[in-house]
């Protein structure tokens, strides 16, 4: 019962951590909070006439990390194809509200889809590497923007692949189809692809869960590093990924951010009986 | 005492009976359909009583026994053809076989090589022709066609037209190009050959793009690729394989086809590189050799069907071969 009562009430407004009194023993290494990357206002998504995310209000600040948990259907990953409108690839599915990116609306349907996207870049859940060799796979998103001197391109693409933590193990077979490496680097290789077109957005859709867990720690420290230059999102399943990884949490249910905050408040002290039960696995 | 039991006694009865009268007035098929229902009857009457689990094993061993039995019809069909083209077309193979064209009737010796030329031809542009078309509409239905209403149309058609006797296809080019320029030619034959090739094409291109996964479309456009970049740079070169297995697959189909030849290139004896003129090719020089009575043209035309066959063999194990090395990008 208390789901349903949860579920009708208005989503709160973000919070913002540095809004937040430190209530925990050990208080955290003060952090910059970084100004707002890319803000969300009352998105709401359609499959259809199906209402899969129904009108989510947060902020991702630039710099940070932000994770998504919760359940499967709550419309995590759904989130996350909203912010490159990647979603538009197939009919029927619509977001209305509005996401700034640096103040300007990119659901605006005059907004240019391909510039948008090499802004915002993405790394799937199944490691994608193109059938091509693996300097082919990041030089592939640079060609489609800049035309480059040979030279400058291979810089590109070693400081890419330096970038996702790939350069030593592949460096000698750079014309090796993408296909041939394992699938941590694979997934790697992806993340180079992405980062190589220098992003201000990077969008991870649980880019981890198909790794085994030493792939799954180097794609951590990798994000851990990425960070420093990016607004990251990820979506995970993986809560101590979330726990360790991000610096700001939302925790979704039933298409709504039931509550967002710093990492470590949602994980010490979450304000929510739902999002509580979720991280204590009582649910979900 | 099951039902069952009591039904297939009661049947047995009668069918016996008629067995007997079948007997009586000499046919033996009756006779022999009787006793397989009488069989089926019993057996069926039987599998009642079985428990479960030796139930589900029989019809384990059953159903895997009729599958082991039809494949091995089928392989054996195969197997007896080629038994035979080989036994009755390899004598006919020599080096004049390649070497010459098609004798007069009534002599000796000669080849084939201005039917193998013009089939070669005919079946180069008709491939070079079709193959295109077939690529690009396959394209169309596979990355263009979702939600969009003529694809399924396209679809249908598409269907039909791999499925339509080839003959038709030969007519509607005696009409379009037969017709119009007054003469049977090569050129025609070609074109009979492409409108064969295209929905073959189409299909396989369709299929094999439709293999490719979203998520390695979806990639693409998460860097932002213009769309026809992601399906030339992309999802063609993951897919490469099986739609250049689909034109080899087309190739094999139409290099053996007769019917749309009959009423466009038609045949001829003598040997030719005129694409104006009627051309020589093997299917039409086969048939014909083959209904003579002349020994030595049945000689050849037993060596040209087992030309035929054996490339058309090679081409689609050439396919297999390529189709399983790789699967598609993951």
């Amino acid at each position: 019962m208390t789901a349903l009562d949860m579920s009708s009430e208005p989503s709160r407004p973000p919070t913002h951590a540095a809004n937040l009194a430190p209530k925990m023993d050990r208080a955290p290494a003060a952090k910059p909070v970084m100004p707002t990357k890319v803000e969300l206002r009352d998105i709401k998504f359609y499959y259809k006439d199906f209402l899969a995310i129904k009108g989510v209000n947060l902020e991702l600040r630039d710099k940070s990390v932000t994770a998504f948990i919760g359940p499967s259907g709550c419309g995590k990953s759904t989130l996350l194809r909203i912010l490159n409108r990647i979603y538009e690839l197939y009919p029927g599915q619509r977001a209305t509200g509005e996401v700034l990116v640096d103040g300007q609306n990119i659901l605006d349907p005059r907004v240019d889809l391909n510039l948008l996207r090499a802004r915002i870049g993405m790394v799937f859940q199944k490691p994608t590497p193109f059938p091509m060799s693996i300097y082919d796979n990041v030089a592939f998103g640079i060609r489609l923007y800049e035309r480059l001197s040979p030279s400058a391109m291979d810089e590109r693409v070693e400081s890419a692949l330096r970038r996702a933590a790939l350069w030593d193990e592949v460096k000698d077979k750079l014309r090796q189809s993408g296909m041939s490496l394992s699938g941590g680097q694979q997934q790697r290789l992806c993340i180079a692809r992405a980062v190589a077109v220098k992003p201000e957005v990077l969008l991870l859709d649980e880019p981890a869960s198909a790794l085994d867990p030493i792939s799954t720690q180097r794609i951590e420290e990798l994000i851990d590093e990425l960070k420093s230059d990016y607004c990251i999102a990820i979506v995970t399943h993986n809560m101590q990924q979330a726990a360790r990884s991000s610096d700001y949490t939302a925790f979704m249910y039933l298409g709504e951010v039931i509550e967002f905050d710093e990492t470590e408040a949602i994980f010490t002290h979450p304000k929510k009986r739902q999002t509580e039960d979720y991280i204590t696995g009582r649910f979900g | 005492m099951s039902r069952r039991m009591s039904i297939a006694i009661a049947l047995t009865v009668v069918l016996l009976v008629l067995a007997l009268l079948s007997l009586w007035f000499e046919s033996v098929a009756g006779a022999v359909v009787a006793g397989l229902l009488i069989l089926w009857a019993w057996a069926s009457a039987l599998w009642e009583r079985l428990p479960p689990y030796p139930r589900r094993r029989a019809t384990n061993y059953v159903v895997l026994a009729l599958s082991y039995g039809a494949t091995g019809l089928g392989l054996m069909c195969l197997a007896l053809i080629l038994a035979t083209l080989i036994w009755n077309g390899l004598g006919a193979v020599s080096l004049d076989f390649f070497t010459e064209s098609t004798p007069a009737s009534g002599n000796t010796g000669g080849g084939m090589l201005n039917a193998i030329y013009g089939s070669a031809v005919m079946t180069l542009v008709g491939t070079l022709v079709g193959s295109p078309i077939g690529i690009l509409a396959g394209t169309f239905l596979a990355e263009y066609g979702r939600g969009n209403k003529i694809a399924p149309v396209i679809r249908f058609i598409n269907d039909i037209l791999l499925s339509a006797p080839s003959i038709i296809v030969g007519l509607f080019i005696y009409e379009l190009i037969v017709l119009r320029t007054g003469h049977f030619s090569g050129w025609a034959g070609s074109a009979a050959l492409a409108i064969l090739v295209v929905p073959v094409v189409v299909r396989t291109t369709e299929d094999m793009l439709n293999l490719v996964p979203g998520s390695l479309r979806e990639a693409a456009f998460a860097l932002g690729t213009p769309k026809w970049r992601v399906i030339v740079t992309v999802t063609y070169r993951a897919a490469m394989q099986g739609m250049l297995t689909g034109v080899m697959l087309a190739v094999a189909r139409i290099s053996g086809e007769t019917a749309p030849l009959l009423f466009t290139a038609v045949n001829n004896q003598f040997w030719t590189t005129n694409m104006n003129d009627w051309m020589p090719n093997l299917p039409v020089a086969i048939f014909q050799f083959a209904l003579s009575p002349d020994a030595n043209w049945q000689q050849l035309a037993w060596g040209g069907a087992l030309l035929i066959t054996v490339t058309i063999l090679g081409l689609n194990i050439l396919a297999r071969v390529l189709t399983s090395g790789r699967s598609f990008g993951r």
